[in-house]
C-alpha cells in the first residue's frame, strides 16, 4: 500500500503533463521505464507470478467450499478433506499476497528513490539557465510529487491491471467449464456497471472542474487577505473581507455538494447491477438445479454458491480496471515529466579541461557578447581587463548587466562570443570546480540552508574549528546577533534562513567567505541591507577581505565604490565610462550625474 | 475533534438521516443471504420453480431498494459535509481575522492559510466518510452475526470469535501504521524541503563547489524516507492477506460445524449457505472500514491543527471609547511613558523605555539602523501590538481603551511593505476611506505623486491584480500611500515608504504631505538623514533605546549616534564639494 501524499504536495500540471508526455511520445516512455526498472526486473517477475499464484488460489478457494457444501451431510470424510485444502489455498494466497505486497513496495519506494537522487544530482549540475528560466515549483513538483505519482500509478496498477486480467479470465475459464449460460448471464450484465461509472464520471467532469474553479478563488482570497493581514487590520477591513469571502464560499459549497453528490452515485450504481447480476445468476443456477437434475447441465447448490460467490468477484476486476487505466495513463505522464527533466543537459568540463592552480587573481574579458533571451540583445563587445588584486566596481542603472557580468565570471552562463580569461586560461578550458572555487562570492540574495548557524557557515571551509568560526563572526559583526539568539552557533534556522533578518543572513553570507577567502572576490550588493553604521564597523573586515584580492564589486553605496582601482560604468549592456572615481568626476559623464543623485537622494548610484 | 462537531448542528436532520438510511441499505443487504438459503432449501430441494422465481423478484426488489436509500444517503451525507466544510471555513477564517499582529507574527501566515484550505477540505471528506460508512460497516459487521444467530447458535459464536480476532488485528496493525505514516510524511516533508533549497541555492553551492556534498545530504534524507515508507508499507501489506486468510479460516470452521449440525438435523444446506455468505459480507465490509480508518485518522490529524488555531485567542481585548479628534493644545497628541515592547515572552525587548510625545500638526522623525526598533515604536501607535512596559496615550488617553477601527481610522500607516488587493484601484484606495468621493480620491492620488500612475493604467476603474502584480514597486508605493492620504487621518506614518521612489518624487510628496488641508501629525520612519532632517524634532533609535531627542542640528551638536549615521553617509557627499 503506498502513500497518499495528494493533501500535501502539489500535484503536476495536467496540460503540462499532456505536454511532456507528446514530446516523448508514449511508446517511447514505455521503453525507458523499462530499461529504468532494469535493476528491478527480477523482482517484478516475481511480483507477477506470486500474483499469478494468489489469483489462481483465491479462485480455487469457494470451489473447495462449494464442493465441501455438498458433501454436507453425505460424506464427512470429504467434507474434511475438502476444507483442509481450502485451508490450504487461503493460507497460500495469504501468503502470496503478503510477499507480492512487499515486493511491490520495494520496487514501488526504491524506484522512487533513485529518480530523487538522479533527480538531484541533475540539479546541482543542470545549467543555471534552465534554473532561471523554470519556475522551482515545477521542478519541486517534478522530483517530489510525479516521481511519487509514477511509482504509485505505474507499479501498482500494473500490478492490479494484472490481478484484474487474470481474475476475468479464470473467473470466465472455471465459469464456463461449470455451466455456459449462467456464465453468459454474468458476462452479459456485468459490464454495464463499467459504462454506468463511465457514464457518472464523465458527467460529473465539469461539476468538478467548477467545485476546483471556485476552490482556486477561495484559495486567492484567503492567500491574499491572510497573506495580508496586517493591512487588512490597519484599516479595520475585516468586514468586508469576509463578506466577499462569504459569498464565494457559498457559491464553492454549492458547486461541491453538486460534484460529490453525483459522483458518489457511482458506488450505489455499480452496487444495484451486481445485486441484479447476482440474482440472474441465483435465479438460472437454482432452475438448472431443478431442471437438470440427473443431467449433464445439472448444478449442485455448491456449484451454485460457487457461481454466487463469483458473481460477487467478478464485476470487482472490471472497476478496479477502468480506474487503473486513467491511473496507467496519469503515471505514464508523470514518468515523461520526470525524464523530460532528466534529460536535460548538464554542464560538463571539456575532456582537455585544466585545474586552475595558484591562481594570481588577472582577469581578461574581451569582446564579450551575450544575452539571455537570444533575440534581445543585452552585452556587446564588453571589454574589462582587471590586474590581480585591482578593485574593480560595475555600477549602472538597474537592468543595465551588472549581475550578468557576475554570471559570466563564474561560468554561470558561457559567453555568446568573444573570450573570458583567467591568468591568460580561457575559462571553457578550465574546470567549472576550479573556478569557482577561485572566487568567493557574497550575493545581495542571500541563501542560507535549513541546519545550524554553525553548519551554514562551516560550508566554506568544513574542517573550520569552532574558534575560528567565532573569530570570522566578530570580524562581521555577526558574533554580536549570534550570541544573542537562543542558543547561540547552534539555533537552527529555518528554510531560506527564517527568524533572521535580511541584513543578519547578509552578515552571515559576508562571514562565511571570510573564513575561506579565495584569490577572487565577487561582492554584488552584499551590504545592501547592513545599515551604515554596522558597515562602517566590518569595513576593516571587508579591507582583510579585499586585500591581495581582485574584486568584482557591484554596489549602490558610493562609500563602497568611491576606493576602487577601475570603476566601470555601464548603461544598457555596454561599457560607457572607465576609469577612477576622480578621473570620472573631473570627466562629468553619466558617472557624474549618477554620482550627484545619489548623493542628493540617499547617495544612491545605481 | 469534538470541538468541530458544533459545526454539524446546522445539519442534525442530515446527520441523522444519512447513517440512518446507510443502515437501512445495510439491512436489505443482510436479508439477501436469508433469501438465497429459502431458495435453496425450498426452491432447489423442494423443485418449486415458483418459489425461486419469487426470491428472484424479492432480490431485484432489495437491490433496488437498497438503490434507492444508498442515493438518499449519499445525498444527505454530501450536503452535511459541505455545509459543514462551510461553516468551519466561515468561522475559521473569521477567527483568523480577529488575530493581533502578534498571532500572526507567532502562527506564520502559510500555516494560517493551510488551515483554511487543505485542513478543511480533508475535514469534509472526513465527515462524508464518516456519515456514509461509519455506522454501515460495524451494522453489517454485527448485523451479520446477529442474522447468524436467528439462524443457528452454536455456528455463530463462530462469528464472535473471528469478529474479536479481526478487531484485534485490525486494531493492531493500524496502531503500527499510523504513527509511520505520520514519519514518513514529515520525512517527505524534509525532502521537499532539501529540493527546494538547492534549487534557491544553486548560484552559492555552486560558488562553494558543495555539490557533492548537497547530493550526499539528500541521498541520505532520500534514503531515510524510503526505509520509513518501507516499514509502514510492510505493516500495512499484511492488513489484506491476514484478514482473507482469518475470514477463510472462520467460514471452513463454519461449514464443518455445519456439516455436523446438517447432520444432526438441526439446520439445512441453505442455512450453511447463508452463514458462509454472511462471513463473506464481514470480509468486504471489514476492509472498507479499515480504509475509514486512514481516512479518520487524517481527519483527526487535521482537526488538532484547525483546533490549535481556534485556541488562539487574540490577546488585544478591544477598548470602548470611540476615537474623536481634539484640539486641546495643552494635552499632546501621542505620548509614550516609559514604554517597552516584546515580541515574545522569551525574546530580548526589541524596544525599551521611550518616552517622548508628539504635538498635533508636528513631523516627526525616527532614525536609527537595522534593527534598530523604528517600526516597532511606530506599530504602538494604531496598536498593532500592546506595549508589555509603559504607556501609549493618544489625546491624553491610553490607545487600549479606545475601539480599534475608529483608532485605525484616525492612524493611517503606510508600511514598508506596499500591499494592494485584486480589484479596481477605486476599491483599493476606498480602503482609506469608504464614503470618498472620486474626488476626494483623485486629491489623495494627486497628493501621492502618482496621477500619472491612474491615468496610465486607465484611471480610478482600471483592475489590480492580486498582490499588485501589474504594478512596479514604485507604482504599488504610490498607490498605497494615496491610500493612506485617502482618509482625513489624524496621524500618518510613512515606513520607510519612500525607498522605492525616486529623489525629485520623494520630494514632491513630502511637500504636498506638509500642504495637507488637515494638517495631520506626520511620523516619518526613515534610515537616512536626508529624509528626516527637515522634520520639527527626530527620534534617533539604537538597539531599541532611545539614543537622542531634537531637531537636526541638535542631534548633530548632542547625539553621537545621530551624527555617525549623518557622517557615514554624508562623506563622500563632501568630497564632491
Amino acid at each position: 500500500m503506498a502513500m497518499d501524499t495528494s493533501g500535501f504536495v502539489p500535484k503536476g500540471n495536467l496540460n503540462a503533463d499532456a505536454d511532456a508526455l507528446k514530446k516523448t511520445g508514449k511508446r517511447g516512455t514505455i521503453k525507458r521505464i523499462w530499461v529504468y526498472l532494469k535493476s528491478y526486473r527480477p523482482k517484478i517477475l516475481l511480483s507477477l507470478i506470486l500474483a499469478a499464484v494468489s489469483v489462481i488460489y483465491t479462485l480455487l478457494v469457494p470451489i473447495k467450499i462449494g464442493e465441501a457444501i455438498d458433501m454436507i451431510g453425505a460424506d464427512p470424510k470429504s467434507v474434511y478433506h475438502e476444507l483442509l485444502l481450502a485451508v490450504l489455498f487461503a493460507l497460500i494466497v495469504g501468503i502470496s499476497q503478503f510477499a507480492m505486497n512487499l515486493l511491490n513496495n520495494s520496487v514501488t519506494y526504491h524506484t522512487v528513490k533513485d529518480m530523487r537522487n538522479s533527480a538531484i544530482e541533475k540539479i546541482e549540475y543542470l545549467p543555471l539557465s534552465y534554473i532561471d528560466s523554470h519556475p522551482s515549483g515545477d521542478i519541486v513538483s517534478r522530483i517530489v510529487a510525479d516521481a511519487d505519482q509514477f511509482a504509485d500509478g505505474l507499479l501498482m496498477g500494473f500490478t492490479q491491471a494484472f490481478t484484474g486480467v487474470m481474475t476475468i479470465v479464470g473467473t470466465l475459464a472455471i465459469m464456463l467449464s461449470m455451466n455456459v449460460v449462467i456464465t453468459v448471464v454474468v458476462v452479459l450484465v456485468t459490464p454495464l456497471s463499467i459504462f454506468i461509472a463511465r457514464f457518472i464520471s464523465k458527467h460529473t467532469y465539469d461539476m468538478f472542474r467548477i467545485q476546483s474553479t471556485e476552490r482556486g478563488q477561495q484559495t486567492g482570497l484567503i492567500d491574499e487577505m491572510i497573506g495580508n493581514e496586517k493591512t487588512v487590520k490597519a484599516f479595520s477591513k475585516e468586514a468586508d473581507v469576509i463578506k466577499k469571502f462569504d459569498e464565494i464560499n457559498e457559491r464553492l459549497a454549492a458547486s461541491s455538494l453538486k460534484a460529490i453528490f453525483f459522483s458518489s452515485l457511482t458506488n450505489p450504481c455499480t452496487r444495484f447491477v451486481n445485486a441484479v447480476c447476482y440474482a440472474l445468476v441465483a435465479l438460472t443456477g437454482a432452475m438448472f438445479s431443478i431442471s437438470g437434475k440427473g443431467s449433464i447441465s445439472g448444478i449442485t447448490v455448491g456449484t451454485l454458491t460457487v457461481f454466487l460467490s463469483y458473481a460477487n468477484q467478478y464485476t470487482k476486476p472490471f472497476n478496479e480496471i477502468s480506474s487503473v487505466i486513467s491511473e496507467l495513463q496519469n503515471a505514464l505522464a508523470c514518468a515523461a515529466r520526470v525524464f523530460e527533466l532528466m534529460d536535460e543537459e548538464t554542464e560538463s568540463d571539456v575532456d582537455t579541461a585544466e585545474t586552475l592552480k595558484n591562481c594570481e587573481g588577472n582577469v581578461d574579458i574581451k569582446g564579450v557578447d551575450f544575452s539571455y533571451d537570444k533575440n534581445k540583445e543585452l552585452i556587446k563587445d564588453l571589454n574589462i581587463s582587471a590586474g590581480s588584486a585591482q578593485r574593480v566596481a560595475i555600477v549602472g542603472p538597474t537592468g543595465c548587466g551588472k549581475t550578468t557580468i557576475i554570471n559570466l565570471l563564474m561560468r554561470f552562463y558561457d559567453v555568446d562570443a568573444g573570450t573570458l580569461c583567467v591568468d591568460d586560461k580561457d575559462i571553457r578550458n578550465l574546470t567549472r570546480k576550479s573556478l569557482r572555487s577561485s572566487y568567493g562570492m557574497v550575493l545581495q540574495d542571500t541563501w542560507l540552508k535549513k541546519g545550524t548557524i554553525m553548519d551554514n557557515l562551516r560550508l566554506a571551509k568544513p574542517d573550520a574549528d569552532k574558534e575560528e568560526i567565532i573569530e570570522a563572526a566578530k570580524a562581521c559583526h555577526a558574533h554580536v546577533f549570534i550570541r544573542r539568539m537562543e542558543k547561540g552557533y547552534d539555533t537552527m534556522i529555518g528554510e531560506d534562513g527564517e527568524g533572521l533578518s535580511v541584513g543578519q543572513k547578509q552578515l552571515l553570507c559576508v562571514t562565511r567567505v571570510m573564513l575561506n577567502i579565495p584569490p577572487m572576490l565577487i561582492l554584488d550588493e552584499a551590504t545592501s541591507s547592513i545599515d551604515t553604521r554596522t558597515e562602517m564597523k566590518i569595513q576593516s573586515a571587508f579591507y582583510k577581505l579585499m586585500q591581495g584580492r581582485t574584486c568584482f564589486i557591484v554596489a549602490h553605496r558610493l562609500s563602497t565604490i568611491r576606493n576602487c582601482d577601475i570603476i566601470l560604468v555601464m548603461k544598457d549592456g555596454k561599457i560607457i565610462e572607465t576609469g577612477d572615481h576622480k578621473t570620472l568626476l573631473a570627466a562629468g559623464g553619466f558617472y557624474k550625474k549618477l554620482y550627484m543623485a545619489g548623493v542628493g537622494n540617499n547617495e544612491y548610484a545605481g | 475533534m469534538r470541538e468541530l462537531l458544533k459545526y454539524l448542528n446546522n445539519y442534525k436532520k442530515e446527520c441523522v438521516l444519512a447513517p440512518l438510511f446507510k443502515m437501512l441499505e445495510a439491512v436489505f443487504e443482510l436479508i439477501v443471504p436469508l433469501v438465497i438459503a429459502y431458495m435453496i432449501d425450498r426452491g432447489i430441494k423442494g423443485s418449486e420453480p415458483k418459489t425461486i422465481t419469487v426470491c428472484f423478484v424479492i432480490l431485484l426488489l432489495l437491490g433496488l431498494c437498497g438503490l434507492a436509500v444508498s442515493v438518499t444517503a449519499q445525498y444527505f451525507a454530501a450536503k452535511a459535509a459541505t455545509g459543514f466544510s462551510k461553516d468551519l471555513r466561515h468561522d475559521l477564517f473569521s477567527h483568523i481575522l480577529t488575530f493581533g499582529f502578534s498571532e500572526i507574527d507567532n502562527t506564520g501566515t502559510s500555516k494560517l492559510i493551510t488551515r483554511c484550505t487543505s485542513d478543511v477540505n480533508i475535514l469534509q471528506n472526513g465527515v462524508n466518510m464518516f456519515l456514509r460508512l461509519f455506522l454501515r460497516s460495524p451494522f453489517i459487521v454485527l448485523g451479520a452475526m446477529i442474522m447468524a444467530f436467528t439462524i443457528d447458535a452454536v455456528s455463530a459464536l463462530v462469528f464472535v470469535f473471528v469478529i474479536i480476532l479481526l478487531g484485534i488485528a485490525v486494531t493492531l496493525i493500524m496502531r503500527a501504521n499510523i504513527p509511520m505514516l505520520k514519519m514518513a510524511q514529515t520525512k517527505l516533508d524534509g525532502v521537499l524541503g532539501l529540493v527546494r533549497e538547492n534549487l534557491s541555492g544553486a548560484r552559492v553551492i555552486r560558488a562553494f563547489t558543495l555539490e557533492e556534498h548537497q547530493i550526499n545530504d539528500f541521498h541520505g534524507a532520500n534514503s531515510e524516507l524510503t526505509g520509513v515508507q518501507m516499514r509502514a508499507g510492510s505493516i500495512s501489506g499484511l492488513l489484506n492477506p491476514l484478514t482473507y486468510v482469518m475470514i477463510n479460516i472462520a467460514i471452513v470452521i463454519l461449514i464443518k460445524v455445519g456439516d455436523v449440525r446438517t447432520d444432526a438435523g438441526i439446520i439445512t444446506t441453505g442455512q450453511v449457505v447463508a452463514l458462509y455468505n454472511y462471513m463473506s459480507q464481514i470480509l468486504l465490509e471489514l476492509i472498507k472500514f479499515a480504509n475509514l480508518i486512514v481516512t479518520l485518522n487524517r481527519s483527526f490529524a487535521s482537526a488538532i491543527r484547525v483546533n490549535e488555531i481556534f485556541d488562539t485567542q487574540p490577546s488585544m481585548k478591544n477598548g470602548s471609547i470611540q476615537y474623536e479628534s481634539s484640539d486641546e493644545s495643552n494635552v499632546p497628541l501621542i505620548e509614550f511613558k516609559d514604554v517597552s515592547l516584546k515580541y515574545h515572552q522569551n525574546a530580548d525587548e526589541a524596544i525599551s523605555n521611550i518616552t517622548f510625545s508628539i504635538n498635533r500638526k508636528e513631523t516627526f522623525g525616527i532614525i536609527g539602523g537595522t534593527g534598530s526598533g523604528k517600526t516597532s515604536v511606530c506599530s504602538l501607535i494604531p496598536r498593532f501590538y500592546d506595549a508589555t512596559g509603559g504607556k501609549v496615550l493618544i489625546n491624553g488617553r491610553d490607545v487600549k481603551e479606545y475601539d480599534l477601527t475608529s483608532l485605525r481610522k484616525s492612524v493611517h500607516t503606510v508600511m514598508q511593505k506596499a500591499v494592494l488587493f485584486e480589484g479596481t484601484i477605486r476599491e483599493n484606495l476606498k480602503w482609506g476611506n469608504e464614503d470618498a468621493s472620486d474626488d476626494e480620491l483623485m486629491k489623495a492620488v494627486e497628493n501621492a505623486v502618482c496621477s500619472e500612475v491612474v491615468s496610465v493604467k486607465g484611471g480610478l476603474d482600471a483592475g489590480i491584480e492580486a498582490g499588485g502584480k501589474n504594478l512596479s514597486g514604485g507604482q504599488r508605493q504610490r498607490l498605497s500611500i494615496a491610500r493612506a492620504l485617502a482618509g482625513r487621518a489624524d496621524i500618518l506614518i510613512f515606513d520607510d515608504s519612500s525607498s522605492a521612489l525616486d529623489h525629485l518624487t520623494d520630494q514632491k510628496l513630502r511637500q504636498n504631505i506638509a500642504n495637507l488641508p488637515n494638517d495631520p501629525a506626520v511620523i516619518m520612519i526613515a534610515q537616512r538623514t536626508v529624509s528626516v532632517q527637515d522634520c520639527d524634532r527626530i527620534l534617533v533609535l539604537e538597539d531599541g533605546q532611545m539614543a537622542g531627542l531634537g531637531t537636526h542640528e541638535e542631534l548633530l551638536e548632542t547625539c553621537p549616534v545621530y551624527k555617525e549615521i549623518y557622517d557615514s553617509q554624508n562623506r563622500v557627499a563632501d568630497e564632491v564639494e
